[in-house]
Parts: C-alpha cells; structure tokens; sequence
C-alpha cells in the first residue's frame, strides 16, 4: 500500500468524478439554468478527460472529450441546457463506467451511438433561440466585449513540483490570455538553511488584462485548483461601451462580480477540505476497532492490578491510561459512521432512470440524510433498499392517468427517510401509490403454497407474506421488479444486520415499509450479569430498571411468573432455567426488566455485576441456531461474555403470558 | 453422498498432489489427519465459555486472540464420547470457508502429534460399507504403518451440522 498502483487509484479518483458528474447532471434536470452545476459538471469532464489520457485510457479520454466539448458550448452559452442534453450525456457517462472498467473491450459502436444521440442534443436544440439564452443564462459573457483588468494571486502548495506541476506553464498560459504584469512574491521564502530546494515557496501576483472571461482565467488553474490558494478579483470596470440605458444590467453585474470572488473562496475552502480526507480500506477499519478492543480489554486488566497495589504512581497512571483508551474507543466508534446520504444519494438516479421506463411521474424526497449509521450497514443496506424503492414505484405507484382518475396528483411520491431513535435507525420508504392488494397476496400465497387455502391470518401476517421466498404479486413481469426474487433476500439481509422490517399499507392511499436497523453493529453499553457461573450482557438500551425479586414473589411465582411492578403484571424468565446452569439460586435474586417498545419482560439473574461496554463479536455461523443471543463481547479477563437477544426474550417472555393467560 | 460425489471431494483434497501435507491429532485413540494449510495455530487449553442452547457439537466459545470462536468437538461427529481433559489435551485452530465466507473455528483434540506428509498412494476412499461412521464425513483414509489415519471431511462435517434442520439424514 506504500506504492498503490496508480491505476486503481485513477479508477477510484475517476468513480468519485463519475458520481459528482452524475450529481451535477441531475441537479440540472431540476433547473437547467444553474450555472453552477453546469462548471462543476464541465470541470468533472475536463479533469475525467485529462487524467484519464494521463493513466493510458484512450478511449476514455477520447469519449469524453466529446462530452466535456458539448458542455464547453453549454458553459459558454453557445447552446442552452436541456433535458435531452443532460439525459445525453447521463447515458454517455454510464458509458464512461464501461469504458473505465473495461479499458479494452470493443465498445466503438456504442460510442459513435451515444456521440451521435449527443450531437443530436446539443445541435437540435441548440440554434433557435441562442440569442435569448445568452442573456438569461449569463450575462457576464454578454458584457465581455470590452477590456478588462483581473488581478489574479495564487500560490501552489509547496510539494506541487513534485506532483507535476509547473508554475512557469501556468504564467505561460497567463501570458497567452492577454498583456499580463507577473510579480513573484517571495515574502516565504525561507533562510538559505532551511530552504527545501525541491518546494514551491513563491506566490504570484498577476495584473492581467483580456477580453477573455472569467472561466477562461479559472480554466488556466483547473489542473491544480482543489490544493492551491487561488483569488481572481476584477479590479476595475473600463467604462462602459454600451449606451447608457445599460446602465442597469451593468449595475447589476458588476454586484454580481464582486460577490464572485467570496464564492470562490468558499469553493476553495470547500475543496481544500475535501483534500484532506483519507481514503482508508475498509478492513484496515475493523483491524483498528480490534485492536482497540483489546487495548479497553487489557487497560480494564490494569485497573484490576492497580486497584490492589498500593503504589499511588502506578494508579495515577492507570487512571490516565483509562481515560485515553476510553476517548480512543469513541473516535474509533465515530470513524465507522457514515451519512445516510451517501446511501441515498444513489436513489435519484434509480428513480430518474425508472421514470422514464415506466413512464410514471415520479417525486423521490429524501430526508434525514444526516443520519449516521455505521458503515457496514450502508454498504449492506444499498441492494435491500434499491429492490425496496423498485418495488414501491413499480407496484405501488400508478401510472399518471389512474392516479388522476383516483383524485391524486399525477406525480408519484417517494419519500426516503432515515431518523435514529436510541439505539437504532429507522428507514422507512414511502410511496402514497395504490397500496398492497390483500386479495391478490392472499391468492397468490394460496397458489404457490405458502399458506393453506382459507387460512386466517392477521394483517400484519398476511402483509409479512410478501416477504416468503418465491413470492411475487406482479401479474406481468418488467425488468424492474417481478421476478419472484429479492423481498426474501431483503429480509433476509435486514434480519442479519439485527434489523426488522414492518409493512403497513392503506389500498390506494399508499404503503410503509420501515426497516429498523440497530446502530451500531461493533459496539455495545450493556449490564453485565450473572446466572449460574456465566456472565451475560444486556444490552443498557432495553433495560428499564433493576430490582430485588423479593422472597414473597419468588414463591408465590412458582405457578405464575408475574411480579407487579407499580400495579401492572410483568411475566419474568428465570434465566437461570432458561440457561439450564443446574447450579442453585443466589440467595437474593435480582430481576432485570427489559422492554422494546410497550412489551416488558423480568429476567431474572444471580447478581448484576455493572455496566460495561465493549466491542461486540458476532458469533460464527455455526451458532446461528441459538436465537437468544446476538453475539458476545470480550471480558476484562479475557473470558467471553454472551450477549442477550432482547427481541428475542420479550417475545419469549410475551408468549409465556399468553400461554399463562390462557391456561388460566 | 452419492459414490460420484464422494469420488471428488476425494479429488479434491489430494488435487494433482502425490503428498499430503497434514497436522495429526489423536482423539479417542484413533489418529486424525488435518490438512496443514487450514490450520491457523495450535493453542493450550484456554477457559471456554458454555452456549445455552447450542448443539453439543459446538456447545461453546473461546476467545482466540480477540475474536470469539467456536469450539467444537468433531468427536460428537463421529459418535465418540467426550472425554476427560488431561494435559495432553490441546484446541487446533482452523479456517474454514463456510459458504464461501472464512471461519475460524477450535477443534479439541486429546493430543496433537505432529505435522507430516500422507502419501496419495497409500490412501483409499472411505468404504461405503462396513464403517462405524458416517463415510460422508471421511475424505480419505492413509495406512501408515500398522493403523489407519482418518482425514476427516470438514466441510461435510461443518456444513451439515451448521444446518438448522441439524442432523441430515444419515447414509447407510
């Protein structure tokens, strides 16, 4: 990894500007005049293009050409932005993913037929009304017939040579723009001695005057732009040429130039932090957290053997050690956790693509986005939540005519939305279509088996049927969605990161479907206790409170398990007979309710030991049977401690009292 | 596991190769052979933490240096009773790819003899008659010198007891 092949790192850099191209490009679609995004896409393509010829992918670099091109003119106001444009040269950049992964493969037919869609795009619709699109889209270009003066001052970053870069080319290019006065600020320099020979310490102030606009200034730079110190500040206005009825759209551009540079100093800002990210695979991560957890592990030794020596030095010490290790945890704990944006982002791009094949108007709306969640759980969550969204525009919603004809907006919603509620995250998708038709589920699952005909089931039951393997309500089958597989892999994948999914649903006014996804899957706050000579660990966000099972309860319980907790019956598991530890009670019992949600349940346990936290260890495969726990954690002994599945206890806890209640 | 199917997983473990480089192990008296390349470490007995609830053949955890494993007892497997620990007794750590998904995994052994080469052609198929085991759960078996060494099939044997249906049923 100290010398990372330089083509794995282009094909990483290139995805990265493949997604923002992809981004900009669907923030057009919404308004097409936003200048901003048509740059951001221009300096994608530009840099694709550029480094793209740089690591030896022609055919890459000769494609985007094209595009960046077309969006040169866009940028330029030669040709307006348009829909058939941007959708272009989406489907052009899908291309480029097959160019970049497949550098090799025969892909010349399907360039010249994209390159030809393109043409058609920009020249289409590009001659009738130019004039009027200039003067909406950018005024700035309209006014630049006269001379005028910038004064340009930047500085490279110090190992910029090194990086290839040369500032003489960059004057250079200066130069050819117009008459330029170059001043070298050498204000940084250091002394002789500690002056690295290899560095960049000069700055350069230029005065430059061109006819050429702003972009072209920025162009000069944009090899090098996200790590340097760029200002570019128009310094004066030569009188107008124009008569002066333009006085006022002069006014109001010149308000416009002088807000310029203060954008482009957030840009800069902007992009300079994005440099300082570090890309760090994901393995080496959990590495860390391992290691991390061993470190709380032995520091949680070391306070043992501190607490028995008197040596006041060592305590100290030890203390310190606490505290660090603690604080190192919970960075580590931080560095797992991602945006679900990044997770949601993808979506708009799924929803625009299905809009056009299904022909349905869609409105996808996302919120929550800052929600964090660990990493793991996006990466796994990406292929549930596509099928998921698929599922909701290709069943749920209807097409514009149907949704008219029922007293709906012809657009179809699609909400996304991520929010934490202790220890988990809820992602719910959301479509207001025409809901899941019981009847046709019903059936279906009476066709294919998975219930007996007439069966009596509830709501929630039937609705869970969706989710059987080779099920599937769709009566023709699309290239969406359909094909009898996925909703049971969805569950599937949402049961294996301890997640569980809800349905509801209201024929024609939509349907809910909620995933609920703990928030972490390496790190727990538990209360470690004993039963038998185990130790166990329950999971501190489910546990409501701890009291003593007093003797009275513990007899009169023998027939009933209820104890009455402030004039409510809670039933309680022995966990000592649950466990089967054969061993005898604690003299003084202690019970521990837990609840998710409204449903409680006492466990009963030997002793509470106290509240630990630690990194969770998924058990293997072969424990996959043994429901009650959902994983394990390490002890300060180094003895492992099984974690208890809360879900799993209430429900267990749940259906003794049913069973009770119905015994008597 | 039909005769066809059994003749690769033969294949499988001997491959082109004429030697067989193994870890032995005795469990019960009978000598077991592991191909060296799975095993990961070879550790004294370490505190073991009960599973309630799990199957005998995996009834517990250990914690191998920072990750908990399995600890599983392929005598159970085999029909064997468990026996006692002495000081002989040591937990062979192996991976293992479980649907296609590597997994640590600690097998007890009552005493680990050695690492040596099995020669391909001192080793036959199990007969599918006549044995007290299930033959699926035995690549091959090497005589060497007076007695037979087993290779036991341990993706055979993990896989079917990792089904939640548990025992498969069994040949025979």
């Amino acid at each position: 990894m100290n010398n990372p092949d330089p083509i794995s790192v282009f094909r990483t850099e290139a995805a990265e500007l493949l997604e923002q191209i992809e981004s900009g490009l669907l923030d057009l679609t919404r308004s097409l005049e936003d200048r901003d995004q048509i740059d951001a896409v221009f300096r994608g393509l530009h840099t694709l293009k550029g480094s793209g010829a740089m690591f030896g992918f022609e055919a890459l670099a000769a494609f985007t050409h094209h595009c960046e091109t077309a969006f040169d003119r866009v940028r330029k106001g030669d040709v307006p932005a348009t829909h058939e444009l941007v959708s272009a040269v989406l489907s052009a950049q899908d291309h480029m993913r097959a160019l970049l992964e497949t550098p090799n493969g025969d892909h010349d037919a399907m360039s010249a037929a994209l390159l030809d869609n393109l043409h058609r795009a920009v020249n289409g619709a590009g001659s009738p009304t130019p004039i009027t699109t200039v003067i909406a889209t950018n005024p700035v270009v309209e006014k630049a017939g006269g001379l005028r003066e910038w004064r340009i001052r930047f500085s490279l970053p110090a190992n910029a040579m090194a990086n290839g870069t040369n500032p003489l080319g960059l004057l250079d290019e200066m130069r050819d723009l117009g008459d330029c006065r170059i001043i070298a600020d050498t204000t940084k320099v250091p002394e002789l001695a500690t002056l690295d020979p290899r560095g960049i310490h000069l700055a350069w102030d230029v005065t430059l005057k061109t006819e050429k606009p702003r972009s072209d200034i920025e162009d000069v730079f944009i090899f090098v732009m996200d790590d340097m110190a760029l200002e570019i500040m128009e310094v004066a206005v030569d009188p107008p040429a124009t008569a002066l009825v333009d006085m006022p759209v002069a006014k109001a551009v010149v308000v416009t130039e002088r807000e310029a540079p203060a954008v482009q100093a957030a840009n800069d800002s902007k992009q300079a932090k994005s440099a300082e990210n570090v890309r760090v695979p994901a393995e080496r991560l959990d590495e860390m957290m391992d290691r991390v957890g061993e470190l709380v592990i032995a520091q949680s030794r070391l306070t043992q053997l501190a607490g028995t020596a008197a040596d006041l030095g060592l305590r100290s010490v030890s203390e310190e050690i606490e505290r660090l290790s603690g604080e190192l945890r919970d960075t580590m704990m931080v560095l797992r956790m991602m945006p679900v944006a990044s997770l949601f982002s993808r979506f708009r791009r799924l929803v625009h693509d299905l809009s056009r094949e299904t022909g349905k108007e869609i409105e996808l709306i996302t919120e929550g986005e800052s929600t964090e969640v660990d990493k793991t759980v996006i990466d796994r969550l990406a292929d549930p939540l596509v099928h998921l969204v698929r599922n909701s525009i290709d069943h749920g919603l209807e097409q514009p005519e149907e949704r008219l004809a029922a007293g709906k907006e012809a657009k179809g919603k699609v909400i996304l939305s991520a929010h934490q509620t202790g220890g988990e995250v809820i992602i719910t998708i959301k479509d207001d279509g025409r809901g899941i038709n019981r009847e046709r589920v019903r059936a279906k699952a009476e066709a294919s088996g998975i219930i007996q005909p007439g069966a009596t089931l509830t709501d929630q039951d039937l609705l869970q049927l969706i989710f059987q393997p080779g099920f599937s309500t769709a009566q023709t089958v699309t290239n969406l969605s359909g094909r009898g597989v996925g909703m049971d892999v969805v569950k599937k994948t949402v049961e294996a990161l301890r997640g569980t999914i809800d349905i509801t649903s209201k024929p024609g006014e939509g349907s809910t479907v909620a995933l609920r996804i703990p928030l972490t899957l390496a790190i727990i706050e538990g209360l470690l206790v004993r039963v038998g000579q185990g130790c166990y660990v329950i999971p501190l966000s489910a546990v409501e409170e701890c009291l003593e099972l007093s003797l009275e309860d513990d007899l009169r319980s023998r027939g009933r398990s209820f104890i009455s907790l402030r004039d409510s019956l809670v039933p309680f598991l022995r966990l000592r007979e649950l466990f089967r530890t054969g061993t005898q009670p604690d003299p003084h019992q202690k019970v521990v309710v837990i609840s998710t949600g409204s449903e409680r349940v006492g466990l009963v346990v030997d002793q509470i030991i106290g509240d630990h936290q630690t990194v969770i260890k998924s058990m293997s495969k072969l424990h996959h049977d043994v429901v009650t726990f959902s994983g394990a954690t390490i002890l300060g002994d180094g003895s492992v401690a099984l974690i208890l599945d809360v879900t799993h206890l209430v429900a267990a806890g749940q259906q003794q009292e049913a069973q009770l209640r119905a015994a008597g | 596991m039909s005769e066809a199917a059994r003749k690769i997983d033969y294949d499988a473990i001997w491959g082109e190769e004429e030697d067989l480089s193994v870890l032995t192990f005795n469990l019960n008296g009978e000598t077991f052979a592991i191909e060296a390349t799975v095993v990961q470490e070879i550790l004294d007995l370490l505190p073991e933490t009960h599973v309630p609830g799990s199957k005998p053949f995996v009834s517990s955890v250990i914690n191998f240096r920072g990750k908990v494993i399995p600890l599983a007892d392929i005598r159970l497997a085999f029909g064997m009773d468990a026996t006692e620990t002495t000081i002989d007794s040591r937990i062979v750590v192996i991976e293992l790819d479980l649907d296609d998904e590597a997994t640590l995994i600690g097998i007890r052994t009552d005493k680990v003899n050695e690492v040596t080469t099995l020669p391909r052609l001192a080793s036959e198929p199990p007969p599918s008659v006549g044995m007290r085991w299930r033959a699926d759960y035995i690549s091959c078996l090497v005589k060497r010198g007076g007695e037979f060494i087993i290779v036991p099939n341990l993706h055979a044997i993990f896989s079917s007891q990792r089904d939640r249906t548990g025992t498969a049923t069994a040949p025979n």
